[in-house]
């Protein structure tokens, strides 16, 4: 790679007919090709060849009792989460969109923050936190609010909790990058005509902030539909979702066929879901890097 | 400009739902600390005294120290190759631009779309019959292979402002496309590759799905011991541990965000 191995340009060599910058990417399309993308591809076509060719998986999608409660369980989360986590993050994008400058700065480090700890050390403080003998059962006994501690472990309350926690940040950023461009005077002008604050924020602020809400919902519930860490520590095993459920069936089962054919369904509503979400905002945007 | 607009005519009360909200989510962060400073032997806030008994035990304890050194060669061979591919790519990508290399970006950021659980099952098909399954090899190509949009988003992201007619004044002295990469292309954009490798590099140190699949008892990540941990004893131990994590992750952000406020 050194600058003198390789022949001037005006020599008339290989080096000189191949465009350079394709030999730049060749690199990473090579190993991403190989060692991404083929594996991923492998998966699903694992799903329809095994353990007999056909659709034989994807019949269990109609007739299995086991897989039905799965599908459900994390249709459901992956909703409750969205939700929860457009609401609560509304509040903080608002928050930012309105604040001075230094609020501004101060709100977004408590955004920002939790994205920089591992999930798996955030699943774990939840536990420490809401457990029997943890934290918030301590003050409520001790304070007199509950007779005996609340189970809030090991359940689908837990589960939302963290996951809320984990996806808030997720919609607080396209949301308040989505009311960044919405322009205040019109705000102000409905005020000055006459609207309560709270009139011009329902009749003019939120319909102006509906993209944000849709795009950030939708990565919400995309990135919630595969997450592993949060629902296997915090659920304990009662609450299983998709993601956990193919694990168990490859770790501990060995049923290669079953759990391809989630993944399979996984990634194509994924890729259904972006495509729809394509059509209403630019995802670039969306993301932030434009 | 329209955020002071926005600010004359915001609806009362909501600023204190905005901080609820934040401090909800600086919660767990929080909790960890006394936790981590408990007297007791179990999970729990210190009752009568601090203590820094669990931090000893961490740092004694041969189990947790073998980790944290796996991790860190892992993370940093899994970074090297992250780093290389995704510069490499992105500045190729830039360079070529247009429809032509849409299908190769969108290639190169398909490990942040496609949950890690699905990779992770054709993964482990493939170093069973590699036999690559429990050895560094193979888990730093796991990692190295799901950082590299990292490295290509941020090196993209910094390339946007490098000005490409300084690449054409280097190209039309003469220089080839490699003596330009090296003295004009990498020195200008280097805090972003350097930003792209922090992040790659905590990309690799977090990661656990893709380490329950491909190892096993050889390789015991730092991950892999918190999450065994969590299912078989929660001890303090691991408040102490998580705590020390978190410093070291902040720690390199916090280097990460001075590399590119000085780069610009």
């Amino acid at each position: 790679m050194s600058p003198g191995s390789v022949p001037p340009r005006r020599s008339g060599g290989l080096a000189a007919r191949v465009n350079p910058y394709w030999l730049m990417i060749a690199p990473a399309v090579l190993v991403m090709g190989a060692l991404y993308l083929l594996p991923v591809l492998n998966v699903l076509a694992i799903s329809v060849t095994e353990p007999e060719p056909g659709l034989g998986n994807y019949a269990m999608l109609v007739d299995n009792a086991p897989m039905h409660r799965v599908i459900l369980a994390t249709l459901r989360v992956a909703a409750i989460t969205t939700a929860l986590a457009l609401l609560l993050g509304y509040f903080v994008a608002y928050g930012l969109a309105t604040a001075s400058p230094r609020m501004r700065g101060l709100l977004m480090i408590g955004v920002v923050l939790p994205l920089w700890v591992s999930v798996l050390i955030r699943s774990f403080s939840w536990i420490a936190i809401l457990r029997r003998q943890g934290v918030l059962n301590t003050w409520l006994v001790d304070g007199g609010l509950v007779e005996r501690p609340l189970d809030l472990l090991y359940n689908e309350l837990a589960v939302c909790i963290g996951m809320v926690h984990f996806m808030l940040p997720y919609a607080i950023l396209p949301l308040y990058a989505s009311m960044r461009g919405i322009d205040g005077r019109l705000i102000a002008a409905a005020y000055g005509l006459g609207a309560s604050r709270l009139r011009a924020f329902l009749t003019v602020f939120l319909p102006l902030s509906a993209p944000g809400i849709v795009g950030a919902g939708v990565l919400v519930f995309i990135f919630s539909l595969g997450f592993f860490v949060t629902p296997a520590i915090l659920g304990g095993g009662r609450i299983q979702m998709i993601a956990e459920y193919m694990s168990w069936l490859i770790l501990d089962r060995l049923l290669w066929g079953p759990a391809t054919m989630l993944a399979t369904v996984l990634v194509l509503a994924i890729l259904v879901l972006l495509a729809a979400l394509s059509r209403v905002v630019d995802l670039r945007k969306l993301f932030g890097a434009a | 400009m329209s955020e002071i607009d926005l600010k004359s005519a915001r609806v009362p009360g909501s600023p204190v739902l905005a901080w609820s909200v934040v401090l909800f989510l600086l919660l767990p962060l929080t909790v960890v600390i006394p936790v981590s400073l408990t007297d007791k032997t179990y999970l729990s806030f210190p009752e009568e005294a601090l203590s820094l008994q669990h931090y000893a035990k961490l740092a004694t304890s041969e189990a947790w120290l073998g980790s944290i050194g796996q991790s860190l060669v892992i993370a940093l061979g899994s970074t090297a190759i992250a780093v290389t591919l995704g510069t490499l790519c992105a500045i190729g990508c830039w360079r070529i631009g247009g429809a032509r290399i849409e299908l190769i970006r969108f290639l190169m950021l398909m490990p942040v779309i496609v949950p890690n659980v699905v990779y992770a099952l054709g993964l482990y098909r493939f170093w069973v019959d590699l036999r690559l399954v429990d050895t560094y090899l193979g888990v730093i190509i796991a990692h190295a292979v799901t950082g590299v949009p990292y490295v290509v988003i941020i090196v993209t992201a910094s390339l946007s402002g490098f000005d490409p007619r300084l690449e054409q004044a280097s190209m039309s002295l003469g220089a080839s496309a490699w003596q330009t990469l090296r003295a004009v292309i990498l020195p200008a954009i280097w805090p972003g590759i350097a930003s792209g490798g922090i992040f790659a590099f905590i990309h690799s140190w977090d990661e656990l799905v893709l380490v329950l699949f491909i190892a096993s008892r050889r390789i015991v990540t730092l991950p892999r011991r918190f999450w065994d941990g969590i299912q078989e004893n929660l001890d303090p131990t691991m408040a102490a541990a998580a705590v020390c994590l978190s410093i070291a992750t902040i720690g390199l952000l916090a280097l990460n965000m001075r590399l590119t406020r000085g780069g610009k």
